[in-house]
């Protein structure tokens, strides 16, 4: 009985195909990661992955040539992540990847580290043709309270998805950095008055 | 008048208590705050808007059996879901069974909308205690209120967070009087400096992008208080178990300043 339950638990939460977590799964850790950021928790990325052109290669190769590109590229990111971080497949071609305490300076390496690995791996299709694919990704982070709804959060990484899409494929793009709401100058002249405290704080 | 929300000519009353970052005490303000007004007399219900994330039963060491999620889903009348809360006062918890409601449909607007409607003539005052962040359920519950009140800490994140909330608020409804509560101020004046800085940064910042002057009213400053810590480990209420603590003589002074009293 023990072994049903925990089959079907396995049905609702992984993607059969790929052995990652499905898109239910991959939501309520958006949901928490969230949570975390708005409690103080570091930064997190979200990077939206998308193969490229993937309906040319079933279309030409097939569906069983299609679903072999789809477990390599699914291994190809998880193989670059942290044990912390989540890879989801999301939808079709789609992957979501959940980087906790990644900020602004780990960003761009930890995305292009994954779109490299998927460029180097190479999919064994049933009629024993060896092919490659590429990703587009778009990321975008959780940053502070304004920044940390999770619907807005996807959002904002599908833009840049969409983005990379539109200037060629096979590249990352990553939205700015999340302190765009409340500028640098604001920040700056917010703080001042911190400084000036601390600073009398070790004057007395 | 021309500074308040359409909704603050139809009821009176009602108070957004909100943060932007959490963990600044946000809650806390909320359950003390409402005992603090029902010592000096008024009728209050706080309802537990942080449909996510709801914890001011674990604050108020209730186990509600009822929730507003049984009011949502029909499976219990709004009677039943007011209870009645250590401090005097009445409470409508949201519950963990909420988390559906993290994203804002329709149906949850209009409902949490009706709930506030029904309850609101009852009581002298209702304190919504939103959520934490700036998200589309925490600024529309904010909208339902005729103030708001912003809970921040000394700290440079809860300013920011502080800041961009009062911004946020100033820029999509017209909110151009705020009120602010500086909690854990480590010394006397702590909290009219922090008020000072952020009003500094809204001079030049916000109120030139709104057009209007936004103003910051310091309403309350609570002292970082280890009866706080106390109350907060034993899940008691500071203002039933230590009213005249520090934080607890902050909190009955944010009520008075509040009643117009002082």
């Amino acid at each position: 009985m023990h072994g049903v339950v925990e089959g079907l638990l396995e049905l609702a939460t992984r993607d059969v195909l790929t052995g990652l977590v499905n898109r239910r799964v991959f939501e309520g850790a958006l949901a928490r990661e969230a949570g975390r950021v708005v409690r103080g928790a570091e930064p997190a990325l979200l990077l939206l992955l998308d193969i490229d052109h993937f309906k040319r290669i079933n279309d030409t190769h097939g569906h069983a040539a299609g679903d072999a590109v789809l477990r390599v590229v699914a291994r190809a990111i998880a193989d670059q992540v942290r044990p912390m971080d989540l890879v989801a497949r999301i939808g079709g071609e789609e992957f979501g990847v959940i980087l906790p305490g990644c900020g602004v300076p780990f960003a761009q390496s930890a995305a292009e580290r994954i779109r490299d690995a998927v460029a180097q791996a190479q999919a064994l299709t049933p009629e024993g043709l060896r092919l490659r694919a590429t990703v587009s990704i778009g990321g975008a982070f959780a940053g502070d309270a304004l920044k940390a709804d999770p619907a807005q959060w996807c959002a904002r990484a599908d833009h840049q998805l969409y983005q990379a899409k539109s200037e060629g494929r096979d590249r990352t793009c990553i939205e700015q950095p999340f302190l765009s709401d409340v500028s640098a100058d604001e920040r700056a002249m917010l703080f001042a008055w911190a400084l000036d405290e601390q600073q009398q704080g070790e004057a007395l | 008048m021309s500074d308040k929300s359409p909704a603050a000519e139809r009821r009176a009353g009602i108070t957004a208590i909100t943060s932007g970052k959490g963990g600044v005490g946000k809650t806390f303000v909320s359950a003390n705050l409402a005992a603090a007004l029902t010592r000096q007399g008024e009728r209050v219900l706080v309802l537990d808007a942080d449909l996510g994330l709801a914890n001011l039963d674990v604050v108020l060491n209730l186990f509600p059996k009822v929730t507003l999620h049984d009011v949502f889903t029909g499976r219990s009348g709004l009677e039943e879901a007011i209870l009645p809360a250590p401090g005097g006062y009445s409470v409508l918890l949201a519950g963990s069974g909420m988390v559906e409601y993290s994203r804002l449909t329709p149906e949850v607007r209009e409902q949490l909308q009706q709930v506030i409607r029904e309850v609101a003539p009852r009581y002298d005052r209702v304190l919504l205690d939103t959520g934490a962040g700036i998200s589309e359920v925490v600024l529309y519950t904010v909208s339902l209120a005729d103030r708001v009140l912003v809970v921040a800490t000394p700290e440079p994140t809860s300013l920011t967070d502080a800041y961009a909330t009062i911004k946020v608020l100033a820029m999509t409804q017209k909110r151009y009087n705020i009120q602010l509560v500086v909690n854990q101020v480590r010394k006397q004046g702590e909290g009219r400096a922090v008020r000072q800085q952020l009003q500094q940064v809204i001079d030049r910042y916000v109120s030139p992008t709104v057009g209007q002057p936004v103003k910051l009213e310091l309403v309350g400053e609570i002292p970082l208080d280890v009866s706080v810590r106390d109350a907060v480990l034993k899940r008691e209420l500071l203002m039933e178990k230590q009213p005249g603590s520090p934080a607890g003589i902050g909190m009955s002074a944010l009520g008075l300043k509040l009643r117009g009293v002082v």
